[in-house]
């Protein structure tokens, strides 16, 4: 009895909580007479599937998603990598200044973006990269949360291993690449999703970067799409819905990943 | 944190020169788009400059004081404070509940949680679309059920007192997710033999919430307040899509102040653009800061 109403109570929580993902979703199936008639539908009349047709002809956004997935791939790629890198230096070697480079690397983390945003367009302005691929990765390459968790991670592996394949002659860069980088991918595994959502959430960077809809990414595609289909909220729905797939997708295959890395220095 | 380093603190010559190869490409990022940049907004924000960024002059601390005089300039302060608290204690505390709730010992509980964590599939831009539907005046979801109700329908985003607790709203909501998830992890470290120690001894449920659940959670609650804080002062898209920082700057907040100084209606401000930047960049520093001390000074790890 009392299962029961907790069950209850917890059923009607999460209603509230993801009506609006219902509301996208059923929205996204709705004819337009649906969503514009007052009061307003709850649930569809029909499948209509055409909306999904219908947004990729009002504005190009499978090439916006192409850009996106680019764009954040060459992000965690590149992430992965400098971090690996780094982290690597800041656990393994000894070399003088380490604490002050690593509290350099650190401080990168206290900068927000959005203080460097305008030297950071005027920089690709000059470079005459306004709306290209560079210009929308390059800035975010490296990321001194991600050095900071792979030299965490780091910490964490036996010294004596490392000890021993020096011993028997074993370089930096092959230990890395054949013993280190194997073992460490629980680590890499959350770096990259993080950064994965990361980027492919970002909005202010591309927006001022970007001026053409063929090279515009995925979410400023949807603010596009939300200003010239005002009309059309089926098919406005329609985009948000094919927006969040990779999203859900990610949440669902990797949540103790994103869990990990959003708790990265709240609980141990 | 380890500090070891070889007998008599002498450095390998191969192991520098290796530490400089690996850090090389994670500085050279760091370097061009983290701290010249920011260099360049200090400098910016003391100069004049002409529309393609080149400075003109030097003007040393007028903008600040541009900035800090005109009340419709300092508004931005306000409202960017009115919307911290407007978003950062509601996602806390619902939060906060949420997870309670979510120690249940019911079948299926982690279905519940994984789900009641789908919001933070929306990025800013989506939820603020899906948002913009339902707030819409004449044919929204929100003002149709108010009608249907028989209570006058809302002007959400266009009426001043309701635009930034409106835009707030899509912010929790999207940010209940995170907050629920950690929260949940924080309760997930408490060793359960506290609570059978507490309960033998006759403890209540609000007991037990007040005196264990509630200060062996208070890092996570200090981590989850220093995150939403600056997430918060960080928002931009929602205020680009919903309202463009109005009506009449009722949602101009810091960023957004600075993204139109900066970048909208054709005026290329930089300088006053700079100086919004460089208090934004204190005051997310200053919060970096205090969270380290307290972290330092106080860490009540479960």
């Amino acid at each position: 009895m009392r299962k029961a109403s907790i069950l209850a109570g917890l059923t009607l929580l999460l209603a509230v909580v993801i009506f609006p993902l219902y509301y996208t979703v059923a929205g996204s199936l709705m004819t337009q007479e649906d969503l514009t008639r007052f009061p307003p539908a709850l649930f569809p009349t029909g499948l209509n599937w055409e909306n999904f047709a219908g947004v990729l002809q009002a504005v190009p956004l499978a090439r916006q998603y192409l850009n996106s997935i680019v764009v954040s791939l060459c992000v965690v790629a590149g992430i992965l990598v400098t971090s690996v890198l780094a982290g690597y230096a800041f656990t393994f070697l000894h070399f003088p200044f380490r604490r002050f480079a690593f509290g350099l690397f650190l401080s990168t983390m206290m900068i927000p973006a959005e203080a460097s945003i305008i030297p950071n367009y005027l920089t690709m302005a000059d470079w005459g990269l306004v709306n290209t691929f560079p210009a929308l990765i390059l800035p975010f390459l490296a990321s001194g949360f991600g050095t900071f968790m792979m030299r965490q991670f780091f910490m964490t592996f036996p010294r004596e291993v490392y000890e021993a394949a020096k011993v028997e002659g074993c370089g930096h860069l092959r230990f890395l690449w054949s013993i280190l980088v194997p073992l460490s991918r629980p680590a890499l595994g959350t770096l990259a999703v993080y950064s994965f959502i990361g980027t492919y959430n970002h909005y202010f960077w591309p927006l001022l970067v970007t001026n053409t809809p063929s090279m515009q990414t995925l979410q400023i595609g949807l603010a596009q799409l939300n200003s010239v289909e005002e009309r059309a909220p089926n098919l406005i729905l329609a985009g948000v819905v094919m927006a969040i797939i990779p999203m859900l997708v990610m949440i669902y295959a990797f949540q103790r990943h994103i869990v990990r890395g959003l708790t990265t220095g709240a609980v141990k | 944190m380890s500090t070891a380093s070889l007998p008599g603190g002498r450095y390998r010559r191969k192991d520098i020169v290796v530490a400089l190869c690996f850090l090389a490409p994670a500085t050279a990022v760091f370097v061009m788009f983290g701290f010249y940049p920011l260099a360049r907004t200090i400098w910016l924000s003391v100069a004049a400059s002409d529309i393609f960024g080149n400075v003109t002059g030097f003007v040393g601390l007028d903008r600040y004081g541009d900035f800090f005089s005109d009340p419709a300039l300092r508004r931005v302060l306000l409202v960017t404070l009115a919307f911290v608290v407007l978003t950062v204690l509601p996602t806390l505390l619902l939060g906060l509940f949420l997870a309670l709730v979510l120690q249940a010992r019911v079948p299926g509980i982690g279905f519940f949680r994984t789900l009641m964590a789908t919001p933070f599939a929306f990025s800013a831009a989506a939820a603020a679309v899906v948002f913009d539907i339902l707030y819409s005046p004449s044919v929204g979801l929100f003002n149709g059920l108010l009608d249907w109700a028989g209570l006058p329908v809302v002007e959400w985003l266009t009426d001043p007192a309701t635009a930034l607790p409106s835009l707030a709203l899509v912010s929790v909501w999207r940010d209940l997710g995170y907050a629920m998830l950690v929260f949940s992890a924080g309760l997930q470290a408490i060793p359960e033999s506290l609570f059978e120690a507490a309960r033998t001894d006759g403890a209540g449920r609000w007991t037990l919430l007040w005196r264990i659940v509630l200060p062996l959670l208070s890092p996570t609650m200090f981590f989850l307040l220093v995150v939403s804080t600056i997430s918060s002062l960080q928002t931009f898209g929602e205020i680009n899509i919903l309202t463009g920082g109005g009506p009449d700057g009722a949602t101009t907040t810091l960023v957004y102040g600075l993204y139109q100084s900066a970048f909208a209606f054709g005026t290329s401000d930089y300088g006053l653009a700079s100086v919004q930047a460089v208090v934004l960049l204190v005051l997310v520093m200053v919060i970096t800061i205090i969270q380290f001390r307290l972290l330092q000074r106080k860490v009540f790890y479960g």
